[in-house]
């Protein structure tokens, strides 16, 4: 992600919501979502992958909220669970907007599914209007593709957390991050190996050897740790790029800790 | 406080709507219109110049009638409407034109209105979702057009920065649309299905035509300097569009060797620009929220414009029968405004 300043406070004049909409400003669609979370989200949440939740009271009510996760699985389910995990499970049932890789946005066929399905590019820009300006959840993998597209042998260790910008982002909104350690997604979909060929031609950001065509009935655990305030380090801390890299660290290490302990209790992977 | 103003391209839509806005508004004290073409649009105190955009004639009427607000409309915004010759000419080397005639030490100009267009951000995928005035476009400009409109909207960047006295406006409009409006987007929403690209369904922003002329009035009685988006609220997506005008959203060109499937569209008369190709891969949206800070209020919504625009497609068949087109006499004009029979009510 980019440093950006953050644009003047213009919260007051955000566009009114017309109730006839069918889809979003950001191109989200209630319809395709909804029809998406009663059949196939609703299935594989309860019954195939029967997710347990742990510490959803961490994610907050009110107010924007930053969500980081890992981020495994050739098709990764691990942002559909987490939405639907925060719309069972909360107290008070909120959208999650997901960030996704630029990719998406280009790529015919998934540009028109994933945003309707509340995928938004992974600009700063965007992940601070909504976390500052519309005081929405946004959810953010820092390992991008470096995570979804390792191997199985690599699988629950945790790759580099980009640059940090996800930590500049929620400083700039004044927004809290909440670390999320996520299980199972590792074996529903693992990926063997990568044909480079097939990447090539397709022009997909890889073409992974999955051993079944859909996914595996792994067992999932979401655990949702205590938040991080963003608004203790004084008047813009973001442009100390060293405290940015430190909390980032910190995210990072919290997330791959709680995964070694779920990893531990853990005593089947499909019956958990 | 009187003005006396300056309209260029007062024969573009802009310019003729402009000047009938501005004819209402007892502020305006002096209305001077210039462009090559004659007026489209029928005027009632105007004086129109036949002048292009030559900066020492144009200098000279600006300091003869003392002209203290400037507002450039000429642009041009879709490349459907110009060969890409006359595009830049009138862009690039017009702009220049017109900010040397305004500029200058002596110059009695203090206020300058730019009709800009969201095109300086271009359409890429690596967009954010809400361009802000202070973002710069993410890769260099795909199309000629682009790059013009680019180059044009910097020379008036520049040329405010040298006269810090001169309170200089620019408004970036997105995608006009309106029953009187006619480009290459009303023209495709206009098919009997609306065309877009297999497997993307972009975002959009419409702004009404009478939003335009009000924005464009708004700066010009306004003391608003520096850059404004121009567009209304409600980003809608292209299937949206579509559902709105009741008719079917039809993605038939194919997403990769999309500009191959244009050509062949243009064969059969659907003219798709490059620009235009873009948005209709990429879509684009305009953070609003400065110029509504401002004070200024859109009359309607993107979804409202496209409603009605939809309402005057519908009424399009049963309208064209009626009067004719206005067309401009200059002696007929001339002898209303200063021949001494003519009864005006003081």
């Amino acid at each position: 992600m980019k440093a950006l300043e953050p644009p003047p406070d213009h919260r007051a004049h955000l566009p009114a919501i017309e109730p006839e909409r069918q889809v979003t400003d950001w191109g989200r669609s209630e319809r395709v979502e909804g029809f998406f979370d009663k059949t196939i989200y609703e299935f594989l949440y309860h019954y195939w992958f029967r997710v347990e939740v742990d510490g959803i009271e961490h994610v907050p009510s009110t107010g924007g909220a930053l969500l980081v996760s890992n981020h495994s699985g050739a098709l990764p389910p691990d942002a559909s669970m987490i939405a639907k995990a925060i719309k069972t499970e909360h107290a008070r049932p909120r959208n999650l907007h997901l960030t996704v890789e630029h990719f998406f946005k280009g790529y015919p066929g998934l540009s028109l599914l994933v945003s309707k399905l509340g995928g938004v590019p992974a600009h700063p820009a965007n992940v601070h209007r909504l976390l500052h300006d519309e005081e929405e959840l946004v959810l953010v993998f820092p390992e991008g593709a470096k995570g979804t597209e390792k191997l199985y042998k690599d699988r629950y260790r945790l790759q580099r957390f980009g640059r940090g910008g996800f930590v500049e982002s929620a400083m700039k909104a004044r927004a809290p991050i909440v670390p999320i350690a996520l299980v199972g997604a590792e074996e529903a979909m693992p990926i063997f190996a990568h044909v480079r060929l097939l990447k090539k031609l397709t022009g997909l950001i890889y073409f992974p050897v999955i051993p079944a065509p859909g996914y595996l009935p792994a067992k999932f655990f979401i655990r949702f740790l205590e938040p991080i305030p963003t608004d203790q380090w004084g008047d813009e801390p973001w442009n100390d790029k060293g405290l940015v890299q430190t909390v980032a660290e910190e995210v990072r290490a919290r997330i791959q800790e709680e995964l070694y302990t779920m990893l531990a209790e853990r005593k089947s992977v499909w019956l958990g | 406080m009187s003005r006396r103003v300056l309209i260029t391209g007062l024969s573009s839509y802009w310019g003729g709507r402009l000047a009938q806005e501005l004819e209402k508004d007892e502020a305006v004290e002096v209305l001077i219109g210039v462009s090559t073409d004659d007026p489209s649009l029928p005027l009632e105190r105007t004086e129109f110049v036949r002048v292009g955009t030559h900066h020492a004639l144009l200098r000279r009427i600006v300091h003869a009638a003392e002209i203290d607000t400037v507002i450039d409309t000429r642009l041009i915004v879709d490349s459907a409407t110009a060969p890409p010759r006359v595009a830049h000419e009138q862009n690039v080397i017009g702009t220049m034109n017109i900010l040397a005639a305004c500029g200058g030490p002596d110059s009695p100009v203090t206020k300058v209105v730019f009709k800009s267009s969201a095109h300086y951000y271009g359409c890429e995928r690596d967009d954010p979702g809400f361009f802000t005035e202070e973002m710069r476009r993410p890769h260099p400009p795909r199309t000629r057009l682009e790059s013009d409109i680019v180059e044009a909207d910097d020379a008036v960047r520049g040329f405010a920065e040298r006269n810090p006295k001169v309170t200089v406006t620019t408004l970036r409009f997105c995608n006009g649309l309106g029953p009187d409006l006619h480009n290459s987007h009303s023209r495709l929403l206009g098919l009997p299905a609306v065309p877009g690209i297999l497997g993307f369904d972009p975002r959009y922003q419409f702004i009404h035509e009478d939003d335009i002329v009000g924005a464009l009035h708004y700066a010009a009685k306004t003391e608003l300097p520096g850059i404004y988006n121009a567009a209304p609220d409600g980003v809608l997506v292209l299937s949206e569009v579509a559902s709105l005008l009741g008719k079917l959203y039809a993605p038939l060109l194919p997403p990769w060797g999309t500009s191959l499937g244009t050509a062949a569209a243009g064969l059969v008369g659907v003219k798709v620009p490059d620009e235009v190709r873009q948005q209709l891969r990429y879509g684009r949206g305009l953070d609003n929220r400065k110029l509504k800070q401002s004070g200024f209020r859109f009359g309607l919504t993107t979804r409202e414009t496209v409603q009605a625009f939809a309402a005057a497609q519908r009424l399009k068949p049963l309208r064209e029968s009626g009067e004719a087109p206005y067309r401009y006499e200059r002696e007929v004009e001339e002898f209303l405004r200063w021949s001494p029979s003519v009864r005006r009510d003081e």
